[in-house]
């Protein structure tokens, strides 16, 4: 399994404090979706997560091994843009975490090796609902099917982590409610922990197990160099969500319809935590 | 309706796209006209019936002491340097550009040094170049591959730098080593800029080959341009500029042909 613990880790750009005190525990398989106003370092923390950015101090480990400062396999991530690479048909982008695996100096496989991996990637881009676009190129794809292609692509690597970083806050409201079924199904079915960055309140308590808030709590001008965001709410949802338990009768689902006058997106502000 | 809005049909298209061509041959012909009227032994606008008897003896029949077509000779010695410049240039530019955009310790190493030599105006160091090498074709390569490939690289190592960092990570998090990252995602979507990139470099590489040819050949469309200057030959001059220029105009098509046919996606994004 794979827990993952900040055990009170401080990030500075220079003199600028961006995240304090952050220690926290998520447990294996959790569902975690991290909310806060624009640039109170919910990124910054994904970063940190990816290893991508090292913490200025503090620990971050997974099952108790300290992570390493550069982006790995055990951990798969969607960006909101940028996450496929536009020069593979989808099947290719599929593919090439296996063809990575597998052939560490041609970086490409061939024959009965082939055909396996082709067979494994056709049957999770089918399990996406991409089944019938695999020779196409993602910029013949919507948005949202490139971020379904996204989630493909990372999980054929069955990482152990998957981070997504406001990964359909480009989508429209329907595509969106789409997508939220299909992540709530891979979370369900595949041996995740999920962290989540996202600006909409609602998908936070939609798919989330718990929802995480940061906030500075000090922002007047001449203090916001020096004071970081901290970890102001950490709201675990009841009735409880169990991955592979899936409920049917609980508010699991984005309403179906959302009214015209009132999009999702600008509900978030007025509910800020 | 706004001028910005109106756009022409396919016909008036085709139309407007030749006019300019048309205009230049005809005031060309009327200032020849004019001239030859004046003084029928001019030399410095031929008529363009000379011309076609001058591209037909170059073209067409064969030279009296060594019994080569000369236009055609001429043409394979240009562009048998030219492609042997501009192969070894691309290779260069390839390899060096990769390199110095994707790791940082090479890039600290040769990035301000790349920019430096690219500042060399290359036609200074030609007569370095013809000491050192001699007079003969490895001299005239070297001037090309200076001229262009410093340019190439830089080109190719911003590319490679503006590729989005998410996509790098992305790679990362797939398993990917840096020569893994270098080979599947920074190679295929640099080779279409590489083209490109060469593509510009075509005008520069023609003016180092023609300059090179002017001061040491024994052929070469730019060696025979100097040479019948002696003799006022305009005739086979404007010809032999226009064979050049034609060269280059389909050269520079084909190369945009080939990065559609082999990179299909690359004409995608421009949506």
């Amino acid at each position: 399994m794979s827990e993952i613990v900040f055990d009170n880790v401080w990030k500075e750009y220079g003199d600028q404090i961006v995240l304090e005190k952050i220690s926290l525990t998520i447990a294996p398989r959790a569902f975690v979706a991290l909310v806060g106003p624009s640039g109170c370092g919910k990124t910054t923390f994904l970063k940190m997560l990816l290893g991508e950015e090292a913490p200025t101090q503090g620990q971050i480990t997974i099952d108790g091994v300290p992570l390493v400062a550069e982006p790995g396999p055990d951990r798969g991530v969607v960006f909101q843009r940028y996450s496929v690479f536009p020069h593979l048909t989808v099947l290719g982008n599929v593919l090439l975490g296996k063809e990575l695996r597998a052939a560490p100096v041609t970086a490409r496989l061939f024959g009965a090796a082939r055909r396996a991996a082709r067979d494994e990637a056709m049957a999770l881009i089918a399990e996406v609902g991409l089944a019938g676009s695999e020779d196409k190129y993602p910029a013949q794809l919507s948005g949202g099917m490139q971020q379904r292609l996204a989630l493909a692509q990372a999980l054929i690597m069955r990482p152990k982590v998957l981070l997504l970083d406001e990964p359909f806050g480009a989508l429209d409201p329907g595509i969106r409610a789409d997508i939220h079924v299909l992540m709530k199904r891979l979370w369900h079915e595949t041996e995740l922990t999920v962290v989540m960055v996202t600006h909409d309140m609602r998908e936070a308590f939609t798919l989330g197990t718990r929802v995480i808030a940061f906030e500075r709590p000090r922002d007047r001008p001449e203090e916001r160099e020096r004071y970081g965001a901290l970890l102001s709410r950490d709201i675990d949802i009841w009735p409880p969500r169990i991955a592979g338990a899936p409920l049917s009768n609980t508010p699991d689902q984005d309403d179906l319809v959302t009214p015209l006058d009132h999009g999702q997106d600008d509900l978030a502000p007025t509910q800020g935590v | 309706m706004r001028w910005i809005n109106r756009k022409p049909g396919p016909g008036v298209r085709t139309m407007l796209m030749l006019a300019p061509f048309v205009l230049l041959v005809l005031a060309y012909g009327l200032g020849s006209m004019a001239r030859l009227s004046d003084n029928p032994s001019d030399k410095l606008l031929p008529a363009l019936g000379t011309m076609v008897d001058a591209i037909n003896r170059m073209a067409f029949v064969p030279d009296v002491r060594t019994g080569e077509y000369v236009l055609w000779s001429d043409t394979g010695a240009s562009l048998g340097r030219l492609s042997i410049a501009l192969g070894l240039s691309t290779l260069i530019a390839l390899v060096t550009g990769m390199l110095v955009g994707m790791l940082p310790y090479v890039r600290a190493l040769l990035a301000p040094f790349i920019a430096t030599i690219s500042m060399v105006p290359p036609l200074a160091l030609l007569p370095i170049l013809f000491i050192v090498l001699g007079l003969g074709e490895t001299a005239k390569i070297a001037l090309i591959v200076i001229g262009v490939a410093p340019a190439m690289i830089r080109d190719l190592a911003l590319r490679v730098q503006e590729l989005p960092r998410e996509q790098i990570t992305k790679a990362e998090t797939l398993g990917a080593s840096s020569w893994q990252i270098a080979l599947r995602v920074v190679l295929p979507q640099i080779l279409p800029r590489l083209i490109t990139s060469l593509r510009l470099q075509l005008g520069p590489a023609w003016l180092f080959l023609i300059a090179a040819e002017a001061i040491s050949a024994d052929s070469g469309l730019g060696y025979r341009i100097f040479l019948v200057r002696r003799y006022l030959s305009m005739d086979v001059i404007f010809p032999y500029v226009a064979w050049i220029t034609l060269l280059a105009v389909i050269t520079n098509f084909a190369l945009d042909r080939l990065r559609i046919a082999v990179f299909p996606w690359s004409n995608l994004e421009a949506r």
